[in-house]
């Protein structure tokens, strides 16, 4: 069926609600609301207000409540309306979910799917456009898992719930209704911790993730035409654990590397790709490793995103610069 | 016939009818903020304080110019109270170059250090914390400021909330506490969120005065803020106060509003409007007339309008602007910028 990231995500989580009674989830109006971005639309009716609530405005209290949940047999799945929001409730998620495991030797673990909207591109404003993935990175425990697609999405949804331990599962906002995907309307999943090549090439490697996925592929199109480079588009689908083997069986292939993400620079997942690129096949590398990412700046108001964000055409220019066309 | 030398509240006629003036402006700014927003003049999420305005105008016309004003991304109303250009205002909404923030901060970020107001706030609760900071440093520094922290009643489930209050009670900060109380946190009912029918409980566990006030009622709010600004002022310490309203609007600009009927919305709309229910006091006690309430609604109108013009013909910002402000030189923002471009 051709769906959005929207109905795939909802039909995943409809999915799991039935399989697994263990499963209940909860966020702010994300019951007979069904969510600022209607991901949970119906599922209240569906599964009942047990299993589908609400609660009161209180991100910490969210992610808190649902470590205890998580840690005593149930699976919460919850929703934290904007990734920016996710700064409310830090203490939760780092100090306290993400090493639950490690400090109980096992004894407990966390099986816990932390849902955020993330990114830019539909003109909301700071703190509603964020990236934080790299914030997470600091954080041994938790998974990170970003879909790019509706069929990724659903699958990946369903890993992150069958996983033991804690996954942020973050939705690029622009995504949720910009196209639809064939997406299966049963129940599949993807593993977690792999990447996907999404196009073949032999030139030069693009790692991307989210949204960037698309306006990579957009730039590897443009470079096919224009200046006939084989452009390798890679995506991470999961950017913790970083699917190592991949990038690096890439980049000795194309013997180029550029990365593209929306979140700043500095300390970003770049930084990261980059210093496994480094370790792993630095001797395969013809060339300076390339990003193309937000500014270090805070997210900006509407009218300058556009100057923000990572474009084709921006991607574009690091492909000529590192193919020196 | 209106009589020249009637109060209300200790209140002049003339301030009563700047109170009214103020009631109409915030409400035509605000609908001229809708028509802007509609027409994709402005963008992200935005607010609107339509309802709500006896709430600002009774509780700010007790401040004085030094004293500081926090509040929601529900501030473009607190922020033109306190005396920010309503022209400022609207170019901050437009994200234009002649904004309070340089159009930088956008629709929930008013703030402006000259007429003591600290934002609106993306994050919901974060003012509160912040509250206290601003009324523990006035003291400490010696002045005599109150702050006022506006918030709404679903930042009340925050632990902020409650952080905040604990501190200014423990430290005796002069910190008043305005929850506008308008039944609904996005789509959350305030009954299904609070485990307490008040706030009057809270103010109590936290060891300070609360009252409960009829947010459509201006005068009433005008009294009982009056009451907790001068507690403050007298550095007897903070005040809670619950006032009750209702937003004729939708939580912004984009909610279809399931959570609750239309039928409410009109009930409150029609019989409980807080501009209509002042001109109808006013007029009652002969105070002002009809003519005063028009002319009053007609600048309004027009400030609104011509806030929209000069927002429309103000420059964008450059792009580099986006570069500034980071930090105190910039460095880190830049170095970057020099490389890509
Ligand atoms: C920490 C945080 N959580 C959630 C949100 C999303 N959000 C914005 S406003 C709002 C409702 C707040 O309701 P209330 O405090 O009653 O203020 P009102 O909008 O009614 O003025 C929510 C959930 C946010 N901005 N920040
Ligand atoms: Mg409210």
């Amino acid at each position: 069926m051709q769906m959005t990231m929207i109905e795939a995500l909802n039909s995943a989580l409809a999915l799991e609600l039935e399989r697994d009674r263990r499963v209940v989830v909860f966020g702010e109006d994300i019951g007979a609301n069904g969510g600022v971005f209607r991901v949970t639309e119906h599922l209240q009716n569906k599964f009942g207000e047990e299993r589908v609530f609400d609660t009161p405005l209180a991100e910490s209290g969210i992610i808190g409540t649902s470590i205890g949940m998580a840690i005593y047999g149930l699976r919460p799945i919850v929703e934290i309306q904007f990734a920016g929001f996710l700064f409310v409730c830090m203490n939760q998620l780092v100090s306290q979910a993400a090493r639950i495991r490690f400090r109980s030797a096992g004894a407990y673990t966390c099986p816990l799917v932390v849902r955020a909207p993330y990114g830019g591109g539909v003109r909301t404003p700071e703190l509603h456009s964020d990236s934080l993935e790299a914030v997470f990175l600091q954080t041994p425990g938790f998974k990170i898992v970003v879909p790019s697609n509706p069929y990724d999405a659903k699958g990946l949804l369903a890993s992150a719930v069958e996983d033991p331990d804690p996954v942020l599962f973050l939705e690029n906002i622009k995504l949720y209704r910009s196209f639809r995907a064939e997406t299966p309307t049963e129940h599949y999943s993807i593993p977690l911790g792999k990447a996907n090549v999404v196009q073949e090439g032999t030139d030069v490697s693009i790692f991307a993730y989210g949204a960037m996925v698309n306006v990579a592929l957009e730039a590897a199109k443009q470079a096919q035409q224009e200046t006939g480079t084989s452009v390798e588009v890679i995506d991470l689908r999961t950017v913790w654990p970083l699917d190592e083997d991949a990038i690096a069986a890439s980049v000795e292939k194309t013997g180029r590397a550029i990365i593209v993400h929306e979140a700043p620079r500095a300390g970003g997942i770049g930084a990261e790709i980059t210093a496994v690129i480094n370790e792993r096949c630095f001797y395969s590398l013809l060339k300076p490793i390339g990003r193309v990412t937000g500014y270090d700046t805070p997210y900006p108001v509407p009218g300058q995103e556009d100057y923000y964000l990572p474009t084709p055409a921006k991607v574009m220019t690091a492909l000529r610069e590192i193919m020196e066309l | 016939m209106a009589i020249s030398n009637a109060t209300l509240a200790g209140l002049t006629r003339t301030q009563l009818l700047e109170m009214h003036y103020m009631m109409s402006l915030l409400r035509r700014f605000e609908e001229k903020s809708a028509e802007e927003y509609t027409r994709g003049k402005i963008g992200g999420f935005m607010h609107l304080y339509i309802g709500q305005e006896a709430v600002g105008v009774g509780s700010i016309t007790n401040l004085l110019p030094e004293d500081r004003v926090l509040s929601s991304y529900r501030e473009h109303g607190h922020a033109i109270l306190k005396g920010m250009e309503p022209r400022v205002v609207m170019a901050e909404l437009f994200g234009k170059s002649t904004g309070c923030s340089k159009g930088k901060g956008g629709s929930m970020h008013m703030w402006s250090n000259e007429l003591g107001v600290y934002g609106g706030n993306g994050i919901v609760a974060a003012q509160l914390p912040m509250a206290a900071g601003l009324a523990f440093a006035a003291q400490y520094q010696g002045l005599n400021n109150v702050t006022m922290c506006f918030f709404g009643d679903g930042a009340v489930d925050e632990g902020a909330f409650h952080e905040s209050l604990n501190l200014a009670s423990l430290w005796k900060l002069p910190v008043v506490y305005m929850c506008e109380n308008n039944q609904y946190s996005m789509g959350m009912a305030v009954a299904k969120a609070w485990a307490v029918d008040s706030l009057m409980p809270r103010a109590a566990a936290y060891n300070m005065p609360g009252e409960q006030v009829d947010g459509m009622d201006v005068i009433a709010v005008y009294e009982a803020a009056l009451r907790a600004v001068e507690r403050a002022r007298n550095g007897e310490g903070p005040t809670l106060l619950e006032i009750k309203t209702y937003r004729f609007r939708g939580h912004s600009m984009t909610d279809p509003a399931y959570y609750r009927t239309r039928e409410e919305e009109h009930e409150w709309r029609n019989t409980r409007d807080p501009i209509g229910i002042f001109e109808k006091r006013l007029q009652e006690q002969g105070i002002a007339t009809q003519a005063e309430f028009d002319q009053n609604d007609a600048r309004a109108t027009q400030v609104a309008e011509d806030a929209a013009d000069f927002a429309e013909n103000s420059p964008d910002p450059a792009p580099a602007e986006l570069f500034t402000g980071v930090m105190v030189d910039n460095s880190t923002a830049l170095s970057f910028r020099r490389e890509r471009e």
